[in-house]
Formats: C-alpha cells, structure tokens, sequence
C-alpha cells in the first residue's frame, strides 16, 4: 500500500504539470498563430530543402529518374577536385584583396563625415552610398565597358599619363583587380554607413579629451576610435567574409562567369553549374555542404578573434 | 600658430581630395551608363571617348520596347518586388509583434533558432528548393521569388526590436475594451510601426528589384523575364553592338529605384543600421 502511494503521487503530479503546460500553452495561442508562418515556411524551404541536400550528397541524380546511394564517392571526389579548390583559394585571395582595403576605406570616410569639419556632410553620404541601389546586373556591364582593354574609358584616361592599356579583363590579376573594384564600388558605402551609425553611439568626448590630452588626430582615430567601434567593425568584417565566397552575381555578369581562366571563379559559381549547368545534383549538394561547414567554421574563428577582443 | 594653421589646412585639403576621388569613382559608372545609352551605337567605342554626343537620342529605348517589351518587364519586375515586400511585411510585423509583446513557452529556444537561421547561406538550399519548385509546377511563375522569403528572419528581429518600444498599455487598454488580438494588432500595433515598416519595406523592395539569382535559375520564358534578368541576356541583331540597349535597361532598372531613395534615405539608412547597431 505505502509503496504505491508513493508511486502514484509523482504520477499525479506529472499529469497536474502536463496539464499546466498545456493551459500554458492554449493561453499563448495567439503569438504561436503570429510567429508560425516563418517556422512553416522554414521547415519547407529550409529544413526539408537541407535533410534532402544532406540526402543527395551521398547520391547520384540528374533531377529525374531514379537516386542512385553512391556513399562517401561524391566527398572522395570532392577531395580531389580542383576546381572546388580553386575556388575557395580564390574567395580568399578576394577576401584579402578587398575587405581590408574596403573596410579601412569606410571607417576612414566614416570619421571624416562624421566630424562636422567637412561641408557637404549629406552631399557626400548620399553619392557614396548610391551605388548601394543599383542592381549587380547594371554595375557588372558597365564596368564590363569601362574596363574594356582597348576601348574602355579607364584605359583612355590612363593613356593620358601615358600608361599602356591595362588588360583587366584580359588577365588573372586583371580581373580580380577589376572585380574588386566592382566589390568595393558597390559596397563601400553600405559599410561606410554602417561605420557612421556606430561612430554616433560613440560619445564626442571622448576623441576630444583625447586630443585635448595632446593625441594628434591620427592618434584618436587609432587608439580611441577604432577599439571603441569593434563590435560594428567585426560586423561588417563577418559580411564581407561571407561576401566574398558567396560573390556570384558580380562574378556572373563582370568576368562572364569565373574568368578569364577562372581566376574569378568562387564557390557558389562552381555549385552553380554544378546544379543547373550539368544537373550533376548529388555533386552539387556535397560541394554545398562542404562549404557551408568551412565557411561557418571560418565566420567562428572570426567572431572567437575578434570577439575576445571585444570583451 | 602658422604652422598649426598650415598643417590644418593641409589636412583639409587631403580630406577633399580623397573625398572628391572617392564620390567620382562612384559616379563615372552612373555618367558613363546614362552618356552610353544615348549614344549612336557607332560612337561607343569612339577614341577619343565622347562624354556627351551631338547625336544623342533615345533610339535604345524604343529598341528596347519595340523588341522586347521593356515595359512589360519593368512591369513583371515591379509585381514581384511589391507582392514579396507586402507579404513579408505583413508576417514579419505579425512574427515580431508576437515575440515583443507576448510571454510563451519556448520563446527564448524559438527566437534564438529564428536567428541561427540567418547564418545559412542560400547556396545549400539552391538544389532542394529549385526540386520542390519543379514538382510544385512553380518554375517560370513568380511564385518561387515571392513565397519562400515571405517569413524574413532578419525582418522579424528587426520588428521586434520596433515593437518593443510601443507601450503595452495601449494593448492592454483595447484588451479590456474586448478587442480580439487580430484586431488590435491590425488597429493599434500597424499605425504605430508604420515608419519601421516603412524602413524595412523600402530594404525588402529594394532586395526584390535587384534580385539576379532567383530570376535566373526560375524564370524561363523571355516575356516572364525582370529587369536584371534581361539586361543579362540582351543580344543585338548581327553586326550590332548591344551596350547601349543594356545600357538603357540598365538606367531603366535604377530610376524607379533612385527616385525611392532621394526621397526617403533617412528610413532606408535607418532601416540597414538597425541591424548592426542593436544586434
């Protein structure tokens, strides 16, 4: 007898605590109903979609017929293609090439507008930040135009200097110079803004004891302003990362796809065709996945680097 | 005392300089695409290049038209931006009211995942979703480029962030009146966050305008085609070059898109740094 009421009361209790957590529940079914749609579109446009890649990259399919089980062979391949390989060096080789430059650039213009020396404050803004608005497609085929090797603008104006025709698009370096432009042209003053909106968080005084202390301007902006701006630094510096291997519209339209050689060539590109140019589907979705790991391995070692700091 | 003005006014001058290199680097593409759109097709290649030609006209433009309908794309394109951006306003607004002004089981583990999702990239889901499209009958409609974004991750964290800063008080008071929760969310919460929805609908619209990857991989057919897409596959008739048609689509594709956000650049700034700042 003892023994069972002992069993039965955390029974009771469990059903009493069930039943709690369900009135919970039926009480909350307002923001349930309010927050469900982005959870069933995730679970069909991203939870399905990401089972079924991890599915198919142990798999050969062209889109139709029969899923052929192939194992590990689409990663064994993977290992050895060089192509896929390229290509990431290349997203870092773009990495390299432009965020830094990129990134100083917008902090730079950032704390000049932000000081209130320059007239013009909003004139400047807004010209450096309209290239934000125009679609990738445009930007690539007019650059495609101004870096033409023997008709282009760019070359024209540098003949004046007496500088012989630059093959931008023509050559390995070349094209990445000239897709680094592009990067930098459409995205400087994204970032510069940014940069802007975290200067305004940071207090005036502080840059001005500083220079009162006696700290030259260049001093400020290295030892006060740039550690207090971190956390927006690191932001955009995580964006741009992902930025620079998941360039494909840029690539697709300025260097035709990759070139020349596929010196442009990045990750997604290569996917890309894998998946839509030879329906190599099973291929396509290993190399996906290979990807997504490196690069969220990538995106942790930045944030543990930079995040360390931060504290 | 002179040498401390001097070094000022070195200083400043630097300053301009770099500023004035800077906004011309990012104008020449803008004045180079409108002077080429212009041009007779014979002067685009023209050494000495011409900046503004004599024989200027718009003969691209009725190019553009007569051949490929340039209307009825500016046309498709605009359908798809509004229809994605009013969607996902509307659950967005709806997700981010939900997680601001209610208390419910589960809600810091949902919320946290909603934000995880943002850090996956597009390229993993390319295969399966274009799979799930084709066996929905869905590949050359626009439904592929509206449906799956319309519950955006970072727009309901953005809402969220909005909403929490309304008083519960106007809630709570249309609760007692007997107000059911649709309505005072329709009624009470959407005026109230009109500017923030303002900021993240112009960044949605924008995001659709411009969007190259969906159109290109979903839209077969050349009259489903939007501005993006067409700029990339125009292909003059034999002998012709074909830069000042793409170049007129391409100033095609940025008025609509420029005149948005002269007049409202303060929203959209405020919309883009919203993100960074708070998160």
């Amino acid at each position: 007898m003892a023994e069972t009421s002992v069993m039965k009361r955390p029974n009771l209790s469990m059903v009493a605590k069930l039943r709690k957590k369900w009135i919970e529940i039926y009480k909350a079914r307002w923001p349930y109903l309010f927050i469900s749609p982005f959870y069933i579109l995730f679970l069909i446009f991203g939870v399905y979609p990401i089972l079924f890649s991890l599915y198919l990259s142990f798999t050969e399919w062209k889109g139709l017929g029969p899923i052929k089980f192939v194992g590990w062979k689409n990663f064994e391949l993977l290992l050895k293609d060089k192509l896929f390989w390229h290509s990431m060096e290349n997203g870092m080789i773009l990495f390299f090439m432009y965020v830094p430059i990129m990134t100083f650039l917008a902090l730079v213009l950032a704390v000049i507008l932000n000081s209130k020396r320059v007239r013009g404050f909003r004139f400047f803004r807004t010209l450096l930040f309209i290239p934000y608005i125009m679609n990738i497609v445009a930007a690539g085929f007019t650059f495609r135009l101004l870096l033409n090797q023997k008709y282009g603008l760019v070359n024209a104006l540098l003949e004046i200097f007496n500088i012989p025709p630059v093959p931008w698009l023509e050559s390995v370096w070349g094209g990445r110079v000239s897709l680094c432009l592009l990067v930098i042209w459409a995205w400087l003053g994204y970032n510069m803004v940014l940069m802007l909106a975290g200067l305004q968080t940071i207090p005036g005084e502080l840059t001005e004891a500083a220079l009162i202390d006696g700290a030259s301007p260049t001093q400020a902006f290295f030892y006060v302003t740039i550690p207090l701006m971190r956390p927006v630094i690191l932001f955009s510096v995580v964006l741009s990362t992902m930025g620079s291997f998941n360039l494909f519209s840029e690539i697709y339209n300025l260097t035709n796809g990759g070139g020349p050689v596929n010196a442009t060539i990045t990750p997604v590109i290569v996917i890309f065709n894998e998946a839509f140019r030879d329906f190599r589907l099973g291929y396509a979705s290993a190399m996906s996945y290979l990807y997504f790991i490196i690069l969220f391995v990538l995106t942790l070692l930045q944030f543990r680097y930079f995040g360390q700091q931060v504290d | 005392m002179l040498t401390q003005r001097f070094s000022r006014r070195l200083t400043d001058g630097l300053i301009y300089t770099l500023l004035i290199a800077i906004s011309a680097f990012m104008l020449l593409p803008f004045i180079w695409m409108v002077s080429t759109s212009l041009k007779p097709p014979d002067e685009i290649f023209a050494i000495p290049p011409i900046i503004i030609s004599p024989n200027s006209s718009l003969n691209a433009y009725v190019y553009l038209q007569e051949q490929y309908n340039i209307i009825g794309i500016v046309k498709n394109t605009f359908v798809i931006a509004f229809s994605a951006t009013i969607l996902r306003l509307f659950f967005c607004a709806l997700g981010g009211y939900g997680f601001a002004k209610f208390k419910f089981p589960g809600q810091g583990a949902l919320f946290a995942f909603l934000l995880g999702t943002m850090v996956i990239p597009g390229a993993v889901t390319l295969v399966p979703v274009y799979i799930i499209m084709r066996d929905l009958k869905w590949i050359d409609t626009f439904w592929p480029l509206i449906i799956p974004g319309a519950a955006n991750a970072f727009g309901i964290f953005f809402m969220r962030q909005y909403i929490m800063s309304v008083s519960s008080e106007l809630i709570d008071a249309a609760r007692i009146d007997g107000a059911g929760e649709f309505t005072i969310f329709l009624r009470i919460i959407v005026p109230i966050i009109a500017p923030g929805l303002t900021s993240l609908g112009l960044i949605f619209f924008m995001a659709s305008w411009n969007d190259f990857i969906g159109p290109l991989i979903y839209l077969k057919s050349p009259e489903h085609f939007t501005l993006p897409l067409i700029i990339r596959s125009l292909i003059g008739p034999v002998g012709r070059t074909v830069y000042d048609v793409q170049m007129a689509a391409s100033v095609l594709s940025l008025i609509p898109l420029l005149t948005i956000f002269l007049i409202f650049q303060r929203r959209i700034v405020e919309g883009i740094t919203a993100g960074a700042i708070k998160g």
